[in-house]
């Protein structure tokens, strides 16, 4: 394998990932990455020059909506969702803007 | 010689688009309902959702971009800025990092007679938060997502900017593009538009740039201001200090009047973006540009010399009016009902402007018929009222939109032309205040104005000024 994952690296996509790895899931996780940066020094084997980058799956575009208003009052759906809920609203810890 | 410095600004404008709906969700966009009421699946990030975009998003954001000289991104597309924060239910924001939908492009300003190319270096399409309100009761804090997924374009200027004054007109000037495109109402303090300083300092002369700060939290354009003087004087300060600006980003406090560094998001700039798998590429094609720009509608500039050669209007009134593009709206409204556009200018030069400074209003606020200024002019055209009424009809007409006719009816304010009854009260005027008369007699032409007044209050302000002064004339003499 060429790629090496260092122990920093995997600390920094920890926290980036807001995951908190133990040591076993960390050499796992390192050795994960290892390899698709292995799998993609293969892709850059190939001569891609002239090629525009693909910026999508599907051979489609323009796939819109028209500007109506199509849903009604969705607070109590989506507040089922809320762990801690105060009133009408979400409840999380206290975030300074 | 102490040294002398330069300021060097970069703006980052975000403006909500004027959409019924959500960038990528049929929810309403509706400023002010109760919390989490506009929301679904797809603005509040649930697994599974998939996003569709509103089509106008990119008709107004190529429509700014093409009226800001940009050139459009024929081909674009959406990607994703990963962060965590309680306003953001995704864990990523949708945005355009690698083909935003305009680039390069320029507004020209005007700063005392000095004109000046502001260059924008990019516009991209994106998706607004939910808001966050702490709860002092319980010390935490509450989420709404009514504006999670609001259309948002954010406008990125090159640092070309130097001072506030020439910030305000930056400012202004997109303002302006952008309300009279009707993509944005553009109300800073509502937050419909929100700027972004990126500032640093350098020694006069040299021509590499200082660190710069990114200073957030700026809602209105006074706030704008005092922020670029403070924080110009605090890296100054630091550098006579001999120590070095850091780059940070600062919360503008308005009532400090001062700025603190923002606790960094842990490794926050690192946004790891990538190509937003969930919507696919937008082709803008040439004839889709073309139909936008036929759509423009008449921009500041041009509607400001219109104003001038069509209808003989003054270079300052022009400017105000054209200034609001409510009250542009309206002037034209109401010229067009009473053909009159001196007369419409000068009530809402005069009146008007009097008006909203003393109820502390913006133009944007006029919410008066345009018809009914139209018909207070031909009040006063004909004769029917005289201009001490008419001020007091046109307050009505601007707090309460009344209709002028009628009300000039019901009050009875219409001016007595009656020549017969305004003899009368002549002569009982003449025969209750012999001093003034004999006065007058005596060769004291101010003694008639004092009659003149007491005849204006017998005929409780009905009468023509005129037409009281000249028969009282002819009855002395």
């Amino acid at each position: 394998m060429a790629n090496i994952i260092s122990d920093e690296t995997i600390e920094y996509v920890g926290i980036l990932a807001k995951l908190e790895l133990s040591q076993e899931e960390k050499e796992a996780a390192k050795s994960d990455m290892e390899r698709m940066l292995d799998y993609i020094d293969t892709l850059n084997e190939l001569d891609t020059a002239g090629v525009e980058p693909m910026s999508h799956v599907f051979p489609v575009h323009n796939v819109f909506r028209e500007d109506v208003v199509t849903n009604g009052d969705g607070s109590e759906e989506t507040l089922k969702n809320a762990p801690l809920r105060k009133e009408q609203s979400f409840k999380v810890p206290k975030t300074i803007g | 010689m102490a040294k002398q410095y330069e300021t060097v600004i970069g703006l980052e404008v975000h403006v909500e688009l004027a959409t019924k709906t959500k960038i990528f969700c049929g929810c309403s966009t509706a400023f002010g309902g109760a919390p989490n009421t506009h929301t679904c699946p797809v603005c509040t990030g649930m697994p599974g959702s998939l996003p569709v975009l509103n089509k106008q998003v990119v008709e107004y954001a190529a429509a700014i971009g093409l009226a800001t000289n940009c050139e459009i991104t024929q081909v674009c597309k959406f990607d994703r800025k990963n962060y965590f924060y309680p306003d953001n239910p995704q864990n990523y924001q949708i945005s355009q990092l690698y083909l935003p939908i305009a680039r390069n492009g320029y507004v020209e300003i005007e700063v005392g007679s000095t004109k000046k190319k502001i260059r924008i270096h990019e516009m991209h399409m994106e998706e607004d938060a939910g808001k966050l309100v702490h709860d002092e009761w319980d010390d935490t804090s509450l989420v709404d997502f009514n504006r999670s997924g609001v259309p948002l374009v954010e406008i990125v200027s090159e640092p070309d900017m130097r001072s506030a004054d020439e910030v305000m007109a930056y400012l202004e000037k997109l303002r302006l593009i952008i309300q009279y495109l009707g993509a944005s109402d553009c109300k800073l303090q509502e937050g419909s538009m929100r700027a972004d300083v990126n500032l640093s300092v350098r020694e006069v002369g040299s021509d590499k740039f200082g660190t710069r700060t990114e200073m957030k939290n700026l809602n209105s354009f006074k706030a704008i201001a005092r922020a670029i003087d403070g924080e110009r004087q605090r890296q100054i300060d630091l550098l006579e200090a001999g120590r070095a600006v850091v780059q940070e980003t600062r919360r503008w406090d308005d009532n400090k009047e001062s700025s603190h560094a923002m606790r960094s998001k842990e490794d926050a700039q690192d946004y790891r973006y990538f190509p937003e798998p969930d919507l696919v590429p937008i082709v803008i094609s040439d004839e889709w540009i073309a139909e936008i720009k036929a759509r423009q509608p008449e921009l500041r500039t041009e509607k400001l010399e219109r104003y001038k050669k069509e209808f003989d209007i003054p270079q300052y009134d022009a400017e105000i009016i054209t200034s609001s593009k409510h009250m542009a709206d309206i002037f034209e409204a109401a010229t067009a009902v009473c053909g009159k556009p001196k007369k419409v200018a000068n009530w809402l030069m005069v009146e008007t402007l009097r008006l909203l400074k003393e109820r502390g209003q913006e133009p944007e606020d006029i919410c008066f018929a345009p018809e009914n200024l139209a018909k207070l002019i031909a009040l006063t055209e004909a004769g029917t009222i005289n201009s001490s009424v008419a001020k007091e009809v046109f307050e009505k007409i601007f707090d309460e939109n009344i209709d002028p006719d009628k009300y000039v009816e019901e009050k009875g304010l219409k001016i007595e032309n009656d020549e017969g009854a305004l003899e009368q009260v002549l002569a009982k005027v003449i025969a209750e205040n012999p001093q003034a008369v004999a006065d007058y007699k005596g060769g004291k032409e101010k003694a008639l104005g004092a009659l003149v007044g007491q005849t204006m209050k017998a005929m409780k302000g009905k009468a023509n000024p005129g037409l009281v002064n000249q028969k009282l004339r002819e009855m002395l003499s």
